[in-house]
Order: C-alpha cells, then sequence, then structure tokens
C-alpha cells in the first residue's frame, strides 16, 4: 500500500488503513517530500498574531506511527502501467494499490509579474508558512492604505478563505483603531463573493456590512509593480497598496511528470468511487484530485472514509461500491469572536439551520454565531489529536439534511 | 424548474440560467443565448470555440476552464476575453448550451 503525500488526506488515510489491514499482508509507506506537517487552517490566523508558525507545525513521522513506513523523498513521477514510483533519488518503488494525496500548491510564478523583488514587500500570500510569517509581520507596521485580497483563478484551496481573510482584517484593523486608514476589498474571477446562491447572498451582506467592496468577474492578467495595481485581461484596472495574492493553485509537479494531469496537474478522478480514471489500483484522495467537491481539510477528510471501504472490496476483488456526495463542511470565520458554518455537497448547495452535533453542537448554519468560532479554534486540537490519527468524529460522511432549511 | 423561450422552443434552465439539457442546443439557440449574453453577432473564432467545449463536453461530462481553452482551442486568453466580455468559459459554455464549468467552483 503506497500512499504518495503526508499531509491531512496521505495521514488519515495511512492511519485507517493501519486499522483496518492486516500486518501479515499488506505493508504501507507514506512518501513525502518534507518532514514538517503545517496544520493548513491555521495560516489564516497567522498574519493577525492569533497563531506563530511554531503553533501550527508538527513533525510528520509523529503522526505516521508503529507499522507505516516513511520515506523523505521527493517523487520524480508514477508509472502507473508498471505499478511503480520512482523517487527522485532513483529509487524504485513497487505498489499493489496506490493513493496519490500529493495535495495541490500556490503558484504565484503563473500570473505575469507577482514574483519580483516587491514579493514579500507589497505583495504576499498567506497559504504558505514563510508567506503567512511575513505578511503578519509586515501587518505590524503598516499604517493604512487600500488592502486588496486577489483571487487569481479557480479552484483554490479553502474557497471561503480569502473571505475569512477580510473578515479578519475588518476587524484586526477596528481592533487597533485605524479600520478607517483601510480600504478593504476583495478581487475575484467569480461573479460574486461565493459560487453557491444562497451562501453568495448571505456572504455578500456580510461583505458589505463590514465596508468590503467586491471587484467581481475579473480575470487577472498581470500585475503591474511600478503602478502597483493589478491589470485584467480586458484592460480594467485595480490599484493596492498592499496586495494579498491567492495565486493559481496546481497539483504536485510529479502529477505532470507522470503526464497523469490536468491543464492545472489534477488528477482525473471518478467523483464517486475516489479512483483515478483509466488506471489500475490507482485513487485519490483530497485536493490531488480534480473533483468538482472544495480543496478543504474536511472533504479529504469524509473522502477517506468512502476510501476505505472502497479500498477494502478492492483488495477482495470487488468492485467499490461506497460512493463519495461531495460532502464539505467548514467553519467561516467573521471576525470579533464570531464565526459561520457551512455544511454542503456536490448537490445542495449550503444552507441556513442547525447543524446538529452530539454533545458539542448545535451550531447555527450560515449564520454568525460566537459557538461557531470555538468551533474552528478547537478544531485545531481535534485535528492533531483525532482526524489524523484516523479516529471517527461524530460527523457522517454523507451530508444530512437534518436541521436545514430551504431557500 | 425554470424555462425560457429560446428561438421560438420552450426550453428549461438549471440554477445557474445554463440550458438544463444540453440537447435542446442547436445553433440558433446560441445565436440567441449569445444576444442574451450582450455578443451580437457569433463570429467563427466564437464558434471555434463553442464547438471546442462541446467537444470537450461531449467526451469528459465538463466544460473546460479558461486555462484549458487558451491550451488547447488554438485562441489565446486576451482574445477570450475580448470574444466572451467578463468570463470567458462561463458565459461560452452558457452559449454552447452547457453547465457552467466545474472548475468554477
Amino acid at each position: 500500500m503506497l500512499i504518495l503525500g503526508g499531509g491531512t488526506a496521505g495521514t488519515m488515510m495511512a492511519n485507517k488503513l493501519a486499522s483496518a489491514l492486516d500486518e501479515r499482508d499488506w505493508r504501507i509507506t507514506v512518501v513525502d517530500g518534507t518532514e514538517e506537517h503545517y496544520y493548513q487552517p491555521g495560516f489564516l490566523f497567522v498574519p493577525f498574531g492569533t497563531y506563530g508558525i511554531r503553533d501550527i507545525v508538527k513533525p510528520r513521522r509523529k503522526y505516521l506511527p508503529g507499522r507505516i513506513k516513511f520515506i523523505l523523498s521527493g517523487i520524480e513521477h508514477i508509472e502507473a502501467e508498471k505499478k511503480t514510483v520512482k523517487l527522485s533519488g532513483g529509487e524504485m518503488l513497487s505498489y499493489d494499490c496506490l493513493i496519490i494525496a500529493t495535495g495541490a500548491d500556490i503558484h504565484p510564478e503563473q500570473i505575469e509579474g507577482m514574483l519580483d523583488e516587491e514579493w514579500g514587500r507589497s505583495k504576499f500570500d498567506f497559504y504558505t508558512p514563510t508567506g503567512a510569517d511575513r505578511l503578519g509581520q509586515f501587518l505590524k507596521g503598516w499604517q493604512g492604505g487600500k488592502l486588496v485580497v486577489s483571487i487569481a483563478e479557480m479552484p483554490i484551496k479553502c474557497p471561503v478563505a480569502p473571505l475569512e481573510f477580510l473578515f479578519l482584517a475588518d476587524a484586526y484593523f477596528t481592533e487597533r483603531g485605524m479600520r478607517n486608514k483601510v480600504d478593504l476589498q476583495l478581487v475575484t474571477p467569480l461573479s460574486g463573493a461565493f459560487t453557491k446562491p444562497v451562501a453568495n447572498r448571505v456572504l455578500g451582506e456580510f461583505m458589505e456590512r463590514k465596508g468590503i467592496s467586491v471587484t467581481p468577474d475579473f480575470g487577472i492578467a498581470r500585475v503591474d509593480n511600478q503602478e502597483k495595481k493589478l491589470v485584467a485581461w480586458d484592460e480594467t484596472e485595480v490599484s493596492y497598496d498592499l496586495l494579498v495574492s491567492i495565486p493559481t493553485n496546481m497539483g504536485d509537479s510529479c502529477i505532470a511528470r507522470s503526464e497523469m494531469g490536468n491543464e492545472l496537474n489534477f488528477v482525473p478522478t471518478n467523483k464517486k468511487t475516489l479512483e483515478a480514471d483509466g488506471l489500475e489500483d490507482v485513487f485519490v484522495l483530497g485536493d490531488a484530485s480534480n473533483l468538482p467537491s472544495s480543496k478543504a481539510g474536511s472533504v479529504a477528510h469524509f473522502q477517506s472514509e468512502i476510501l476505505l471501504k472502497n479500498i477494502l472490496e478492492h483488495i477482495e476483488g470487488r468492485p467499490a461500491c461506497a460512493n463519495y456526495d461531495g460532502h464539505a463542511n467548514c467553519f467561516i470565520e467573521s471576525g470579533f469572536g464570531k464565526g459561520l458554518l457551512i455544511d454542503f455537497n456536490y448537490e445542495t448547495e449550503p444552507l441556513r439551520g442547525k447543524f446538529p452535533l452530539p454533545g458539542i453542537g448545535p451550531f447555527k448554519l450560515l449564520g454568525e454565531s460566537r459557538v461557531n468560532h470555538y468551533g474552528k479554534l478547537m478544531f485545531r486540537w481535534a485535528y492533531w489529536n483525532l482526524l489524523l490519527r484516523g479516529v471517527e468524529l461524530p460527523i457522517k460522511a454523507e451530508m444530512s439534511m437534518a436541521g436545514k432549511v430551504r431557500g | 424548474m425554470e424555462t425560457m423561450t429560446i428561438a421560438g422552443k420552450a426550453l428549461q434552465l438549471d440554477a445557474d440560467g445554463n440550458l438544463a439539457n444540453h440537447n435542446d442546443w442547436n445553433e440558433e439557440v446560441a445565436r440567441e443565448l449569445g444576444v442574451q449574453e450582450g455578443i451580437p453577432e457569433l463570429t467563427t473564432q466564437h464558434w471555434a470555440v463553442i464547438n471546442f467545449m462541446r467537444s470537450v463536453f461531449e467526451k469528459e461530462g465538463d466544460a473546460p476552464s479558461i486555462r484549458r481553452l487558451t491550451k488547447e482551442s488554438g485562441v489565446d486568453t486576451k482574445t477570450l476575453y475580448q470574444l466572451f466580455p467578463k468570463g470567458p468559459a462561463k458565459r461560452a459554455a452558457r452559449i454552447a448550451g452547457l453547465p457552467k464549468p466545474k472548475g468554477c467552483i
């Protein structure tokens, strides 16, 4: 059992398989290019000083215990026909079953003019440890001006993170007594704050109430560093003093070298069974796939339960029978110690209502509450101690309509 | 489900206002959808993009993203934005009678 990637998806899956597969029959190996496992939902809080980088990183190996073998190495390519994987150093690994969990990363170099000497000075990202940390240092001394959050193209990891960043920025500058010196703006290729109609309406109202403007339908072509402005393909422009960029997200380069990906290096995957399209004994989990579900940890978690069932069937020579429904569930920080919760799948958009959770909930869906905010902060503990270890959580993989209101 | 009279026929639309059934589509429907999208006349280049989108959809069940259009349709990004202002993939998909590309999520 070979798992490429030791992030949220790969680690969770390795632990689930370690409990489910007989040790006499199966060896489980995880390959990853770095030692550090970052709690990625935490990146959002680093620019505002809530967390430091040290608060959100742990060694990967700690979460891959016992029988799971960890190999620290980059991946050169996958040869699905020979059922082997070549590592960066040239070593070949063979497999009976392969799980691709190589994730997604930001690629600022995909936007003309983004990566120059101003990157890290007036232009930042918060999707990497370095980016989030540098932005935090910069914000401490910033005197105000026009802060633009720019989404380059979809899909991106955690599609609500840009909105959360703006909500938290609104609270941060208010608390520092300088909100009147800061202009907050979202520039997006989408037609609104969010794509799904009900959530778009609710989140759009939030933006308006907080005085955050939105420039929709903006296809960024380049950054003009002299004039400090974004230029769209149709030559419309947005100027900035401080640019927070959500660059193009792409799958791992080993997917391109294996000639297995789409135009963004995401692996075409069966949206229900999670089998890689047209490949034998290969499954895809989490951000690495091309599925039309959100790229988020909750999605990887729900998928991992489906994938475990399907792999166990596959090993017995039976066809995959568990179906993933696109379920995603995420807390949205709205600032000032409050948050929202959204829960949705392929077919059902995020709706209002209550989300029942035994012992802790109910959480309010698509509405602001303090409990939702604590839910998000509490989640960091649950991530390291329950989620990664493959412990069952009290939320089902299939989305439920319980407590939800249509319209 | 909403319906709209396009090219003389009552056609069903999905939640995004795109055709619910891509088999309802024909060139006359495309021309009328084009007018609705603010494109009074579809040129040869428009048709090249529309036909490319339909061929990808027929093979893969999803309309291509802007990035893929740039890479494979033979029309560069700048021109795509001139042909289908604001959101080329979204707009071209609607005119091509297809659902909004899933990549837009």
